[in-house]
């Protein structure tokens, strides 16, 4: 296992080199520039400005000098938020993306489980109908709908949640944005559970288990379960990394410091440093994430192993 | 005897309890549009940056509550007979750690202002001090500038040339003093929570960002006692839609996020009493690309285009905020403002439309051989809305119109490379001064870089305005520059600016203001 984890960890420095060289030459060839604003700079003041950033040097020698800075762990200085360095946002950026990404997964698990696995038992009933029905509307409606109408009812009309800010993570100010952030991924983990149960509650050893007569809990418990998780389990993944980095549109509306503003305001700016910044950092996460799903998955599945 | 003894301690608890805690601190909250990008005052460029800045640092000159300007730091000041030379005499004043302010500190600050690299946006706006130009571009050092501060509490600063706006400028948060003592000894980490030392109405509590900064009230302001807030806190509020819920919901007192297009007929009939709307020094106008070979390069289809446009439909019926259609370039609001109009303002639309069909005739254009151009602007719903309407009033003149859309930084950034045929923009006053517009379509301004404009006598004429130390006459010399550019018909105006922002009836002292400045030491809250 340590030298299959060794081994996709080495695998995944020339992806992210790819990444990051692709990234940067790609904001590079964007129209538009850090400095273009409503009014034109005067040409003396742009290229204090160029110079400041070491925009003036040829390409190559910007690269160069950026990679020379990333091995050293310096993603250098944003051009907008110039008080801080791009290390520094995101390290304060993270932890709160992180919380209300690792809130809203694990709500999502909390009750999609549960209620796919419901909806499996009870197939074609009204409970099943009812459930993926709710299910059907939370994965099309999107998170930028749901998120108003939350703050506008629950924070506005009745006021009994603030319609936003962060005031420091305190809990009133957590609910309403993880609701939010969980809804669709609640509503997928609801969906795959159903249908992995259902699958599973079909094939042959479970039939056996039954034939052999054991009660049906046992059987949904101790058989069913199990291997009705793993595709759950190996989407995992991917959802984590998307609640943590696909935050935005939720920290944008409930006013959330966290990472995923940092990723589009940087686009939208050209900031360039910024947006490598945050560039290498998901494509870091998601490589570690896919790993460790790759892992969690062997300890579930014992015909999956990564011995080699 | 036991139950009286309990009630007693019991009410000494209270009212001890009761004074420890002091009356509920007055804290404003405040959504204050985007994040900072900085609080190093000589290193912000927004107008969300700079409300945090005007508050911590203290400028020369300072605006009132009205925005006019008033003493600040300099408690007044002498300007030469030739205008050329500033003295400004400096009143008894202390950084927020205790350290007085000096002379020195302004010197300083202005030094740094004009270093390369410290690669401020508006430090064009200090050239006309001597030696200025040289020292942003590095070919003279800092110690060059015509600054000099005789003691400590006179400051000397010489010019060029007479300059009229010049005090506009020193009230900038660019121009403030900074404290010498602690950015010599601290570098760029001076303006953090915890180093910072300021001079304003208030202090840096603290700055987390995309959550909040918060600022209290400075002890050692020089007129702490004329202040009443006990601190501000300024949230980003980048969500048009979600800032306008947070302040339905009570969690803010002033909201500067711009209201919804879709929601202002909403937000005027249920929240009219926080609704205030003012007059702004901008300006919103299309500009056209007058190079040679392209098809504006005819002023003929210039005036055309310019007397084909229904100016109040877009202000009254797409806008609706009170903005003022405007038949001219320099907004109406602006200090000495000028009088400049487009000829045809006050004659019937059906007569501008047998005018304007004529002169498409003339200049080879009609129905049948329509006019191809292409109209770029930003995204946002109204500038949309007003550019298929624009389309639409140019439709009968034989006009096919082709929408370019494009993020923000793509469209100005092909407006300064000069690609594009007609471009929506916006120019809001860096300073209250007509000379702020007039001085882009100069030559070297950043709109005569863009369209490539040229006039020698609209260059001859604003270079004697800037130098003539008469207000009336040199209002005139300006508003002369101005009716040529309009004669020239080089840009299309369509309206004035207004400020439309969101502020409880709670918040006492609050104005709107032509520069959208509403310092914070004069506002209170009402219990």
């Amino acid at each position: 296992m340590l030298s299959y984890t060794l081994k996709r960890l080495l695998q995944a420095i020339p992806t992210m080199l790819f990444v990051i060289t692709i990234s940067f030459f790609l904001m590079r060839i964007a129209p538009g520039g850090p400095f273009d604003g409503e009014r034109a700079l005067p040409p003396e003041i742009e290229a204090n400005l160029m110079a400041a950033y070491h925009l003036d040097e040829p390409l190559p020698m910007q690269y160069v000098r950026y990679m020379g800075n990333l091995l050293q762990g310096d993603f250098g200085p944003s051009f907008k938020y110039k008080d801080f360095s791009v290390t520094q946002l995101i390290m304060q950026g993270f932890p709160v993306s992180l919380e209300i990404g690792g809130l809203a997964i694990l709500l999502a698990l909390l009750l999609g489980l549960p209620l796919g696995v419901i909806a499996a038992l009870k197939r074609n009933s009204i409970i099943d109908y009812l459930v993926m029905g709710t299910a059907l509307a939370g994965v099309a409606i999107p998170n930028f709908v749901i998120a108003p109408i939350l703050a506008l009812v629950f924070g506005v009309l009745l006021a009994w949640l603030p319609a936003g800010g962060w005031n420091g993570g305190a809990l009133p100010n957590l609910v309403l944005p993880v609701i939010a952030l969980s809804i669709q991924q609640l509503a997928y983990i609801a969906r795959m559970m159903r249908a992995s149960m259902i699958e599973v509650l079909s094939s042959h050893y479970i039939r056996t288990a039954r034939a052999k007569g054991l009660a049906e809990s046992q059987v949904i418990w101790r058989h069913a379960l199990r291997p009705a998780l793993l595709p759950v389990t190996s989407y995992l993944g991917p959802a984590v990394a998307g609640i943590v980095t696909g935050s935005v549109v939720i920290e944008q509306i409930f006013g959330i410091p966290g990472i995923g503003r940092y990723f589009v305001q940087g686009a939208l700016n050209r900031d360039y440093t910024l947006v490598m910044g945050t560039v290498v950092f998901y494509g870091a996460l998601i490589v570690l994430m896919n790993l460790l799903v790759d892992l969690l998955y062997s300890a579930l599945d014992p015909q999956i192993r990564h011995d080699d | 005897m036991f139950t009286h003894l309990f009630t007693r301690t019991a009410l000494l608890v209270g009212l001890l309890v009761g004074a420890a805690h002091g009356a509920p601190a007055a804290v404003l909250q405040v959504g204050n549009g985007s994040e900072p990008g900085s609080l190093d005052p000589q290193k912000t460029n927004g107008v969300w940056e700079s409300r945090i800045t005007l508050a911590l640092f203290e400028r020369l000159v300072t605006y009132a509550a009205d925005g006019s300007l008033t003493p600040g730091l300099a408690e007044s000041w002498t300007i030469s007979d030739d205008g050329t030379t500033y003295t400004f005499d400096l009143r008894q004043a202390e950084w927020s750690d205790g350290t007085p302010i000096t002379a020195d500190d302004a010197v300083f600050a202005l030094r740094r202002l004009l270093k390369p690299a410290i690669a401020n946006h508006n430090a064009n706006l200090y050239y006309p001090i001597e030696n200025a130009r040289a020292v942003n571009t590095g070919e003279a050092k800092p110690s060059e500038l015509g600054v000099s501060a005789p003691d400590d509490h006179t400051l000397v600063i010489q010019l060029d040339n007479p300059t009229a706006y010049f005090l506009q400028a020193l009230a900038m948060t660019e121009a403030a003093p900074l404290p010498q003592h602690l950015i010599e000894k601290a570098g760029d980490e001076w303006a953090k929570p915890g180093t910072m030392v300021s001079s304003g109405a208030f202090t840096l509590q603290e700055w987390r960002p995309q959550a909040h900064v918060k600022i209290k009230q400075n002890p050692h302001f020089y007129n702490a006692d004329a202040v009443s807030l006990d601190g501000v806190t300024f949230y980003p509020t980048g969500d048009a839609s979600a800032a306008l819920n947070r302040f339905r919901a009570g969690d803010l007192d002033i909201s500067y996020t711009k209201v919804p297009t879709a929601r202002s007929d909403w937000v005027k009939n249920n929240l009219g009493d926080s609704l205030r709307v003012g007059a702004k020094v901008g300006e919103y106008f299309y500009m056209f690309n007058l190079r040679d070979g392209q098809p504006l390069a005819d002023e003929r289809v210039r005036e055309a285009l310019n007397l084909a446009v229904r100016r109040k439909v877009i202000t009254k019926q797409i806008l609706g905020m009170g903005q003022h259609a405007s038949h001219w370039y320099v907004p109406r609001g602006t200090e000495n403002g000028t009088q400049g109009s487009l000829d045809f303002a006050e004659q019937p639309m059906k007569q501008r439309l047998t005018r304007a069909k004529r002169l498409m005739r003339e200049a080879g254009y009609g129905p049948d051989n329509p006019l191809h151009v292409t109209l770029r602007y930003n995204t946002l719903e109204s500038h949309k809305k007003i550019a298929v309407a624009v389309a639409a009033m140019w439709k009968p003149l034989g006009v096919e119109v082709e929408l370019l859309n494009a993020e923000a930084t793509v469209h100005f950034a092909a407006i300064n490379e000069g690609d594009f045929e007609i471009a929506r923009y916006g120019m809001i006053a860096t300073i209250n001064d007509p000379y702020d517009f007039l001085n882009a379509y100069a030559e070297d301004g950043s709109a005569q870089r863009s369209t490539g404009y040229h006039n020698d006598d609209y260059d001859a004429l604003l270079k004697r305005s800037t130098q003539e130390l008469d207000t009336e006459r040199r209002t005139e010399l300006m508003t002369q520059a101005e009716q040529m550019l309009l004669d020239d018909y080089a840009l299309l105006p369509l309206y004035d600016y207004v400020s439309a922002h969101l502020v409880t009836p709670e918040v006492k002292g609050w104005q709107t203001t032509v520069l959208d400045v509403h310092p914070l030491r004069y506002i209170h809250l009402e219990d």
